[in-house]
Order: C-alpha cells, then sequence, then structure tokens
C-alpha cells in the first residue's frame, strides 16, 4: 500500500485539476465505468470541480447493482433451504430482491454467511460435510479468477457440498451496448483498472477504433481519476482514440494470462441480463459442462420464481448513465440507503449510494 | 436496451445485526422502540447520565458482546472496563465505583474465563476503580456466544467540566486525541483471519487522565465524545444534530494509520465510521484551542492528538462536512449500520 500517500496528494491533486481547466476547451462527456470510480469521484467532490460545463456519467461497473433479480431471488430461496449454508460478499446482503433481501432473511433464521473470499466457502464446505455450502458468485472480470480458482480447489478435494450460484457479468459487452444506444451521450471512457488487471486491455482497441471513443484505463484513487480524466480529454481535444493505460503500477496490456487461464478452464460466456437493463448477449460468464456439478442453480430447483420489478425507480436510467440519482423523485425520500427501492442505492459502489453518502441532494427547481 | 426499475418490497419487522451498530438504524430503534417505552426525558443521549438529585455524579452502562473474546491490543474483559471509564469520562467524571454483570455460555473454558477476568480486574486496578458489585449468570448451550459482559460505572464530575454533546458552538475547534480506525480493523481482521493483525492492535485504553488534564479549561471545553460504534461519523454527526451545528473536519487532517487505510481499503471500509475504543474528539473555544492540544499530547494516551476542524457558523446545521482532498466539501453522513465490505 506504499501507493497510497502518492495517490492522495492534496497538491498534485490540484495541480491536475488546473491542467484539466488548461486544456478542456468544450464540455466533454466522460463515463467511468466502474462503481469502485464512482465511489471515489464523488466522495472526493472530483465530479464538482471540473471544469464547466463537463460531466461524468456514471457506469454500470457495480456488479451488485446488475445482479439481475432473478438471481437475488434464487439465492434467498436457496438461503431459505434447511441444511444451507449460503455465502457471499457483505454487499450482496442487501439487495433487495422481490420480497426481502438476505439479512432480513438471516435474521429469520437462514444460515446466511459473510466470506471475504470464495476460498473460505470452499473451506466451509470442507468443515461441514453434512451442509450445503453455496457461494452467491458476483462481480465482473475481477472477481472471476478466485471464484474460479476456488472450484478448481472445491473440485480437487472432492467436495460434493459445495456449490456457486454464478452472476458473473462482463465489462465490454456492456460499453458497446451503450455505445450502440442513439441516445448516448458518452465521449469517452475511464475503464476499469481491476478489470483491466485481469483481462489487459487488448479487448478494448478494437472497441476505440470502431466507436472512435477513447479509453483510458484507469485505477482508483483520486490523483489515478484525475489524471485518468486529463489522458481522456487531452485525447479528445486532439481528435484521437486510442486505448491509454494510467494504471500502469497494476495492468498490463495482455493482463494477468494465468487468471485468464483459471477463468476459461472453469467459465464460459454466455448471455446475462443485467438488472435494470435487460439481457446482454455474450456479457456474462457461467460454469461450463464439466464443472456443472458446482451449479448451485442446476443443484437446488427452486422453482416458481416470479420476480416483480416494479415501476417507481429510475435504476435503470442511472445504470446506463442516461440519468443522475437526483433526477429520480424517490431519491433521498422513499428510497435512501435504509430503505433501497434499487440496487444502486444498496452497494457502497451504487451511484445513488455514493450520491447520497456524500450528502447530495434533489434540486428542489 | 429495454430500461426496467427495480422496485422491491422491503420488510424488516425483526431485529436486524445492524440495529446495534451504532449508526442510523440503532437511532431508528431508540427512537421508536426504546426511549418512547421509558418515558425518557427529551434531550441529547449522552454518553453517561447525570444521576438525577446529586448533580456531580453520573452514571453509565454498557453491555460488551465483542467477538473474538481475545484480539490484539485488548480482549473483552479489559474492553468492559475501558469502555464504562471512557462514557464516564466523557461527561467530564473521574471513575469512582465500577460493577461487573457476566452472562457465560454453558461450555466456555474456565482457562478462557479467568484470563478474561484478570484482565479485566487489571484493567480496572490500572484505572484506579474499584469494581463494589456483580453478579454472574449461566446459560445453556447456544444461549448465548461464549461470554457477555456488561459494567455499569458512577462517576464523579470534575468541578469545572460540564461537556456536553449539546454544548458545541460556532468558532469551536474539533481537536481528535489519536489516530482513528484501530479497534474495528483489529478485532475484524481478527475475526476474519484477514492477516492484518500483526500490523496493527485495538487502540482501547482508559481516556480518564486525558479527561482529568483538560481541566484547567474547564469552561472552555464544551464537547467530548469518545467515537466507539460508528465511529468519528457517527459522533461528529450525534455532536452536531444535538447542538444544531455544522462541524467542518479536513481530510488530510485525520490520522489514519497506514496498516488502516490499507485494511479498509482491501475492506471498502470507510475508516471514519470504524469503531475507536483509545481516542476522543473535543470541541473546545478556538483560543483555548492550543493549550488543550498541549495538555493533551503531554500524555502517553493524547500523545498524537490533532486539530481537525471546526464548527462553522453555516447552513445547513445538524451536518458534518468534510473538505477533501482535493479541495471539494462533502457531506458525511450518519453512517447506515454493519458495514458491508466492497466487492470488487
Amino acid at each position: 500500500m506504499k501507493y497510497l500517500d502518492e495517490y492522495r496528494d492534496p497538491v498534485l491533486a490540484r495541480r491536475l485539476l488546473d491542467e484539466l481547466r488548461r486544456t478542456a476547451t468544450r464540455p466533454w462527456r466522460i463515463m467511468e465505468v466502474c462503481g469502485g470510480q464512482t465511489h471515489t469521484l464523488v466522495r472526493q467532490g472530483i465530479d464538482e470541480l471540473l471544469p464547466a460545463g463537463m460531466r461524468m456519467i456514471h457506469g454500470p461497473g457495480c456488479p451488485v447493482c446488475v445482479t439481475p433479480l432473478e438471481t437475488l431471488d434464487r439465492a434467498m430461496a436457496v438461503a431459505a433451504r434447511p441444511g444451507v449454508i449460503l455465502t457471499s460478499f457483505g454487499d450482496m446482503l442487501r439487495v433487495p430482491g422481490t420480497a426481502t433481501d438476505l439479512l432480513s432473511l438471516r435474521a429469520r433464521g437462514a444460515d446466511v454467511r459473510v466470506v471475504y473470499a470464495p476460498m473460505d466457502a470452499v473451506r466451509l464446505a470442507a468443515e461441514h460435510p453434512e451442509r450445503d455450502v453455496v457461494f452467491l458468485a458476483v462481480g465482473f472480470e475481477t472477481t472471476a479468477p478466485a471464484n474460479a480458482t476456488a472450484v478448481l480447489h472445491a473440485a480437487r478435494l472432492g467436495l460434493t457440498n459445495f456449490s456457486m450460484l454464478v452472476s458473473h457479468v462482463l465489462v465490454p459487452p456492456a460499453m458497446t451496448a451503450l455505445l450502440d444506444d442513439p441516445d448516448c451521450e458518452v465521449q469517452a471512457f475511464l475503464a476499469a483498472g481491476h478489470v483491466c488487471a485481469v483481462m489487459g486491455w487488448r479487448e478494448y482497441e478494437p472497441i476505440a477504433a470502431r466507436y472512435r471513443v477513447p479509453i483510458v484505463v484507469t485505477g482508483f484513487e483520486p490523483l489515478d481519476l484525475l489524471e485518468g480524466i486529463l489522458l481522456a480529454v487531452r485525447q479528445l481535444e486532439s481528435g484521437r482514440c486510442e486505448v491509454e493505460n494510467q494504471y500502469a503500477r497494476a495492468v498490463r496490456r495482455a493482463g494477468n494470462t494465468e487468471a485468464q487461464d483459471a477463468v476459461r478452464e472453469v467459465f464460459r460466456v454466455t448471455d446475462r441480463a443485467w438488472r435494470g437493463i435487460g439481457k446482454l448477449p455474450g456479457s456474462g460468464l457461467e460454469l461450463t459442462e464439466e464443472y456443472a456439478r458446482f451449479d448451485a442453480a442446476r443443484r437446488f430447483d427452486v422453482g416458481g420464481l416470479s420476480p416483480v420489478e416494479d415501476p417507481e425507480c429510475i435504476a435503470g436510467s442511472i445504470l446506463t448513465g442516461a440519468r443522475l440519482p437526483t433526477d429520480c423523485p424517490a431519491y433521498g425520500t422513499r428510497c435512501t440507503p435504509r430503505h433501497p427501492l434499487g440496487a444502486p442505492m444498496v452497494s457502497s459502489e451504487g451511484t445513488c449510494a455514493a450520491f447520497h453518502a456524500a450528502g447530495r441532494v434533489r434540486s428542489t427547481s | 436496451m429495454t430500461i426496467e426499475c427495480p422496485t422491491p418490497r422491503h420488510e424488516d419487522e425483526v431485529v436486524l445485526l445492524g440495529h446495534g451498530a451504532g449508526g442510523r438504524l440503532t437511532a431508528e430503534l431508540l427512537d421508536r422502540l426504546i426511549l418512547p417505552s421509558l418515558n425518557g426525558e427529551p434531550g441529547p443521549l449522552e454518553d453517561a447520565a447525570l444521576l438525577p438529585g446529586y448533580r456531580e455524579l453520573v452514571i453509565s452502562t454498557d453491555s460488551f458482546v465483542v467477538s473474538p473474546l481475545f484480539f490484539p491490543g485488548g480482549d473483552i474483559g479489559s474492553l468492559a472496563v475501558h469502555g464504562t471509564v471512557n462514557d464516564l469520562a466523557m461527561r467530564g467524571a473521574w471513575p469512582i465505583a465500577l460493577s461487573v454483570s457476566l452472562i457465560v455460555e454453558e461450555g466456555l473454558a474456565l482457562a478462557e474465563l479467568r484470563a478474561v477476568m484478570e484482565s479485566l480486574g487489571k484493567a480496572a486496578q490500572e484505572a484506579g476503580v474499584p469494581v463494589v458489585t456483580g453478579d454472574t449468570k449461566v446459560v445453556g448451550r447456544g444461549a448465548a456466544d461464549r461470554l457477555f459482559v456488561n459494567t455499569t460505572g458512577v462517576g464523579q464530575r470534575h468541578g469545572s467540566l460540564h461537556p456536553s454533546a449539546a454544548l458545541a458552538r460556532p468558532g469551536d475547534a474539533v481537536l481528535l486525541s489519536g489516530p482513528i480506525g484501530l479497534h474495528g480493523t483489529t478485532v475484524l481482521s481478527t475475526r476474519e483471519g484477514l492477516g492484518f493483525e500483526g500490523d496493527i492492535a485495538s487502540d482501547s485504553r482508559p481516556l480518564h487522565r486525558l479527561v482529568r488534564a483538560l481541566t484547567p479549561y474547564g469552561p472552555d471545553v464544551h464537547v467530548l465524545r469518545d467515537p466507539t460504534r460508528g465511529g468519528l461519523a457517527a459522533a461528529l454527526n450525534e455532536i452536531a444534530r444535538d447542538s444544531a451545528v455544522t462541524v467542518e473536519i479536513e481530510e488530510s487532517a485525520v490520522p489514519v494509520p497506514e496498516a488502516v487505510a490499507a485494511a479498509c481499503d482491501l475492506l471498502g471500509l470507510d475508516p471514519l465510521i470504524v469503531a475507536n475504543e483509545g481516542c476522543l474528539v473535543a470541541f473546545v473555544t478556538a483560543d483555548a484551542a492550543d493549550d488543550v492540544l498541549a495538555a493533551m499530547r503531554s500524555l502517553p494516551e493524547g500523545a498524537q492528538a490533532v486539530r481537525i476542524g471546526e464548527v462553522a457558523a453555516r447552513e445547513p446545521r445538524g451536518r458534518v462536512v468534510l473538505r477533501t482532498l482535493v479541495g471539494a466539501r462533502r457531506i458525511v453522513e450518519m453512517p447506515l449500520g454493519e458495514q458491508l465490505p466492497r466487492i470488487c
């Protein structure tokens, strides 16, 4: 963590902001794809210090927010089964399903546990052969290698009581879906540094060329964001559309090939529904046939799921960057972190939660 | 692309873990359920209460349910003493007596119970406060998690110190006696085996001597608060609300140890809302701020005391504002409930 201080230096931050103001001649629209980046931008108030008219569009890069309602309802139905220990990362526990959330389910007696790594779930399965341990596996390319490794480990141990409810999503198909939308305002992207640490940025090069859009692989610290924005603006100002790497301390062009191999071994690409957005072709991962025995969706026939989305919240428009949380009539009133109507208000990386945590209020005009 | 909107129905008619996390859920439970049942007098909820009819005596009670029982820098026994001693100290009081009540789960190793009690006894002795009464209950296996400890303390107020969460005034300096985030990250890391335990230890310690060092500045010391559950964010929000003022703090001035920052980064936690057990925030008049800082720094428990902000005479009242590293301002919200780590 030796990088922390140097990427949070107030003097350097102000210098970058000044440089950005000198460079930008037009009100550019830049999308940060990742929820972690949204969180830093809003937490630090960077988006409010940008040159006049310039706007950050907050993208769909919060895996918690885009996990389909059906997956959540399925997880809760599985968790309610006797003998099941349902495990997941903490963020997933408060995401509202159709009728309840995993935290409330736990308060009513279901065995729902927070783990910090999928391998913890494998360990639980090994320690409790009499129980069925299910891991709710969500996330972008970032978390897929660890989840793949957990499956490989469970296979090596010969565990028959470990399974995963897989809802992985992939970033590039979401970017192209956004760019294909005629209403899309995005003129440049900050690509998610953690995703690229695994995948590299080769798959972004055809997107930059085809859609003539600059893409800057960017980190998560305040200075990373400022530098990523500056690089994107320089490209826009000079009419370039390349993939640039701001996050050189963590990302190589080819990415982490070992991690990619593990993912390819265990998962295959599939169509995936994104909550609030809809089905995007080739945008998700599922277990391959060889590892299908670890698929909780196959193992537990929960049936009878009827996920119901109510038309009050505008999460879909938030997730595509078409609208801001403060545009939503429910924001901060009927929809708060205490009573979230939609997933973007739940996850610490959700745009609505980031706005709310930073005390952003709806304009009353 | 079709845009659909997820709007679930909510149900939470049962107690959630978050109701005990010291944030907004706890406040809701108190305001809507607990306090109305007790016909309590309206007013700020302080760390310790004045004993009716005895102007100079204060009383405070606290239950300790920490898991694991032992962690780097402390254990449930010493924590139970420090927690209550500190609650008394935050009202400007010196502890004069403690009660200790144990709820023990059947099956707890006597060696563990002995280790906890010896630590508790040693902590009380070092704090100079006698344990004068107590109680022990044993419940069946599964009815409690190993050991719960309740301590109640009575304290005598220093003549000149009458701090209250409702006394912050515009112009006050906000002082912090030491680094934040140590206790919460240490306990979480130990419980989950995250591997940070070697780098960090809980800051659990008594603060009554530090408070005593402030007695010469009595009328200038408006508020004292130890930011335990809910961390600095919760403590400052409570003070801002109870005093109807705006508290402004400087992000770069808040001391966050590197190991805490690293652990919080990895876990997606905000150091501002992580529990502490050995530091305090003091709101003092601007004129006395330097002297109070010097007095704090003269003691080991205040050696790293810093000024982190001030009380502003601006709207919105009742809010906490953070001046960020890049020079923007953002509101620091009252934490909600359980802290949940990010997933990527």
